[in-house]
């Protein structure tokens, strides 16, 4: 099969895909009791009947599920995702706001966790019970196993409260006045514990693949070969044995994707950092249906085009690997 | 006493627009105040949404006629003078001449006459304007609101953020009923009030900035507000601790309000919630079961232990409160509290004809709404073993699903807490009214219908003067406290915080902040 016929394929199993995950996700808003009339109540500390009555006539809360269904779908189809029933804005709209502080932070996590968790994999497996490797294993996985929140809070006592050092929540300040740099830097005294939060849970999880290959790496034959050749240790670890024990970490950090995003629900929360986490959040506490739903949309297309490219690349690189058949 | 209500409905208010009260600090002027709001706000013009958290904003950027002090005494506002006709029936609004709106226009009776439309047409409270029939603007500067019946609960109504003034001009361009959805409620607002918008980034803050042309001289003090949004306690309560946060309200974890007490720079108060209003208590829905005898009720009331409620899990942080209305409301009549006595709750239930049958006597659920009031429900299960009830706790997933469960009556006993509101006809009457039952969360959830109680509503509703008022919701309380609908336990403990050598004057009224805090200052 050749490549542009495995790109068609794939786009039609992907919308499939999606069309499956919006008609799943619709039915088990709907199956859930209780609607949007009920936290948009909450918000205004009660309502009278007759509001919470016109407040489903107006979102089609009174029809029946198949008819909300298949208006939704159709808008879908027609690009368009719709109105919050909460916040009043289109879906979209609500969502590219959020995008680029939720980014920001997933991104500078994911590297963040990446380089520091690699180093340290490193320097333990060339003493593998050494004191260091014990350290390097104990800090990784106390921050495997901490909740975020948990280690998020901690982090907040410790260095906003006791050191004040870093500000406490959100991811700017406003009253601080200053050209680009200026607020560049503030953007990124706001980022640091959100982000060494976020990159904690990860860090384990490359430390210790980076030690596991690269314990392997160095028992091989060509770092026998190179050492025998007389190469300086600092140059067998970093140049040869390092590039071969890279490869499954970065498969690794690719799969984590998708649990670092939904990581970043969580610190957002504590932080108050203004990104989607918070908004899915927030959208599921209000039962917000459309803006869950473009939220989800959002994430399986993002999943969904992450696994395409995957496939692709890996057809490009290795000529081996077969088709979909 | 400190409640003196004045009489509202008969006399002529007419009262000068400065300050209602006198401050040992000179005011300064200048700084950016820089406070919190503790979630997402949905809309930001509180004629169309009401809550806590629009509220604030809402109160800064919308001015209403009338402003109330922390005596319960209204005070003028955007109505430099009111009026009350003998029968009740027409109340007529002075408005001052020198009000502007943001944009520059100057604000006129026709606004007045819009707003009340467009409150009526989409307030989610529909009791606060429900009798007015139509509102004549004879001048530009003169409203008067025809009533169908008399109505005391339209003063306090129009304080707040209740009534806010919008501009005809601008969201005046589409049906009434759209104004709910207008594109100026979040962008772009336009009010009269003491502050403008700058932005508003939901999720982030919103920025408001001093109105030069307020309609008060010399007021605002500060120069600009920064609201930071920040949903969870725990950073709320650092940000406080460590200086970020001037100022901020409706703070209501025990735990959390106790640890701020505890830190030198900040002042910790509970003052200023009574128009508020929350309260705390156990539901227990009339309509079904055991639960529908009056005696089972009383019984369960004895059992629970007020006192264990507010020591060790309200931690000392929240008043004592024996009826649906708010202790520091003008119209609460304290009553005899159900004090723990085991004994008398026993007796009660061999009378209702439940005895000690293979060591239970009956078996019934409770709900709660959100996860904070756990620990309530919890010791109300261990509390009510004590008299052989078996107690089943049910968690609810999110509050809709609470929710649904309360409106359609598919509940025991829950724990809830409900707001007053004002005035008892806005917030009080939902909750006991028999023509109100099972109409969605926070109605008559109780099923509660009692004719006298029905009665003593509608006559306070209509009754101007103020002393029988009073009497009428005095005898209100007495057989609600004696029927127990619900058991009344505590007030929820709203606090305010703020920096006591940075804030000045912070704003300790009884609508907390959702109140003009244009006498406000840095120091």
């Amino acid at each position: 099969m050749n490549f542009l016929q495995t790109l068609l394929v794939r786009s039609i199993y992907a919308i499939i895909l999606l069309l499956a995950v919006l008609v799943l996700n619709f039915s088990m808003m709907h199956l859930a009791p209780g609607d949007v009339a009920d936290t948009i109540a909450q918000a205004n500390g009660g309502a009278d009947a007759e509001v919470l009555e016109a407040i489903r006539t107006e979102y089609g809360l009174d029809q029946p599920f198949f008819v909300q269904l298949g208006r939704y779908i159709g808008n879908v189809m027609q690009l368009n995702l719709g109105y919050s029933f909460y916040y009043r804005e289109p879906v979209t709209e609500l969502i590219l706001q959020r995008l680029p502080a939720t980014l920001l932070l997933v991104f500078s996590a994911q590297i963040l966790a990446l380089l520091l968790g690699v180093l340290l994999g490193v320097i333990s497996a060339q003493k593998p019970n050494g004191m260091t490797s014990h350290f390097v294993t104990f800090i990784a996985l106390f921050g495997y196993s901490a909740p975020v929140f948990w280690t998020g809070i901690l982090l907040l006592i410790g260095f906003s409260l006791q050191f004040q050092w870093f500000p406490v929540a959100g991811m700017r300040d406003v009253t601080i006045e200053g050209g680009f740099f200026v607020k560049t830097w503030d953007v990124i005294v706001h980022l640091i514990l959100p982000m060494i939060t976020l990159a904690s849970v990860f860090l384990a999880l490359y430390s210790r693949l980076t030690r596991a290959t690269m314990l392997e790496q160095l028992r091989t034959d060509y770092v026998r070969t190179a050492y025998a050749k007389g190469m300086p240790h600092r140059k067998v670890v970093y140049q040869h044995a390092l590039k071969n024990a890279l490869s499954p970490v970065i498969t690794l950090a690719g799969l984590q994707f998708s649990a670092v995003i939904s990581g970043a629900v969580l610190v957002e929360a504590v932080f108050s950092w203004p990104g989607l986490g918070t908004l899915a959040f927030t959208s599921i506490i209000a039962r917000d249906t459309p803006t869950i739903l473009g939220i989800l949309f959002f994430s399986a297309l993002v999943v969904i085009i992450g696994n395409l490219l995957t496939d692709l690349a890996q057809k490009l690189v290795d000529p081996r690997i077969g088709g979909i058949e | 006493m400190r409640h003196i209500f004045k009489d509202l409905m008969a006399a002529t208010a007419l009262a000068s627009i400065v300050a209602t009260a006198s401050y040992a600090d000179e005011p300064k002027k200048g700084g950016t105040l820089v406070t919190v709001l503790g979630s997402n706000v949905r809309n930001l013009n509180s004629a169309v949404q009401s809550g806590i958290v629009t509220g604030f904003p809402g109160a800064q950027l919308f001015a209403s006629p009338l402003r109330y002090d922390e005596n319960w005494e209204p005070q003028p506002y955007l109505a430099e003078s009111w009026e009350t006709s003998k029968d009740g029936l027409t109340v007529t609004l002075n408005l001052v001449k020198n009000a502007k709106f943001h944009d520059g226009t100057p604000l006129t009776s026709a606004d007045v006459a819009f707003s009340v439309e467009v409150i009526k047409a989409n307030h989610p409270f529909k009791s606060m304007f429900a009798p007015v029939e139509t509102v004549e603007t004879p001048d530009a500067h003169t409203a008067v609101l025809k009533l169908a019946k008399p109505h005391p609960a339209l003063m306090l109504a129009m304080s707040g953020q209740l009534m806010s003034i919008i501009p005809k001009h601008i969201y005046g361009d589409g049906e009434i009923t759209d104004v709910k959805a207008h594109p100026r409620n979040n962008e772009n607002v336009v009010g009269s009030g003491p502050f403008k918008l700058v932005e508003f980034k939901n999720g982030e803050h919103v920025i408001l900035e001093r109105f030069d042309d307020f309609f008060i001289d010399g007021r605002p003090y500060l120069d600009k507000i920064v609201m930071r949004i920040i949903t969870d306690p725990a950073a709320r309560a650092i940000a406080y601790e460590n200086g970020e946060l001037h100022m901020g309200a409706f703070e209501s974890l025990p735990r959390i309000i106790n640890r701020l007490k505890g830190v030198d720079s900040l002042t910790v108060t509970a003052d200023g919630y009574g128009a508020i209003g929350p309260l705390d208590w156990l539901a227990m829905n009339t309509s079904k079961g055991p639960l529908s005898n009056v005696k089972v009720r009383k019984a369960i009331a004895y059992a629970v232990d007020k006192n264990f409620i507010s020591k060790a899990i309200m931690q000392g942080t929240a008043s004592d409160s024996t009826t649906g209305i708010h202790p520091d409301s003008p119209f609460y009549a304290a009553q005899d509290g159900y004090d723990l006595d085991l004994k008398k709750a026993a007796e009660l239930l061999d009378e209702a004809g439940f005895p000690v049958k293979d060591g239970t006597r009956m078996s019934l659920t409770i709900d709660f709404g959100w996860p904070g009031v756990k620990p309530q429900v919890e010791y109300v299960k261990a509390a009510l073993k004590k008299v052989d009830i078996n107690v089943e706790v049910r968690s609810s997933a999110d509050f809709p699903t609470w929710a649904k469960k309360m409106g359609t009556g598919d509940f025991d006993l829950s724990w809830d807490t409900v707001f007053n509101w004002g005035d008892p006809v806005i917030g009080v009457h939902r909750t006991y009214d028999s023509s109100n039952i099972l109409k969605g969360v926070w109605s008559n959830t109780q099923s509660y219908s009692n004719a006298r109680v029905d009665e003593l509503m509608a006559m306070a509703a209509v009754e101007t003067d103020d002393a029988k008022r009073k009497a009428l919701y005095a005898e209100f309380q007495a057989i609600i406290a004696d029927e127990v609908p619900v058991y009344h336990t505590n007030t929820l403990p709203y606090h305010t915080v703020y920096n006591t050598e940075k804030v000045g004057n912070p704003p300790i009224g009884i609508w907390g902040t959702s109140t003009p805090i244009d006498m406000t200052y840095l120091k």
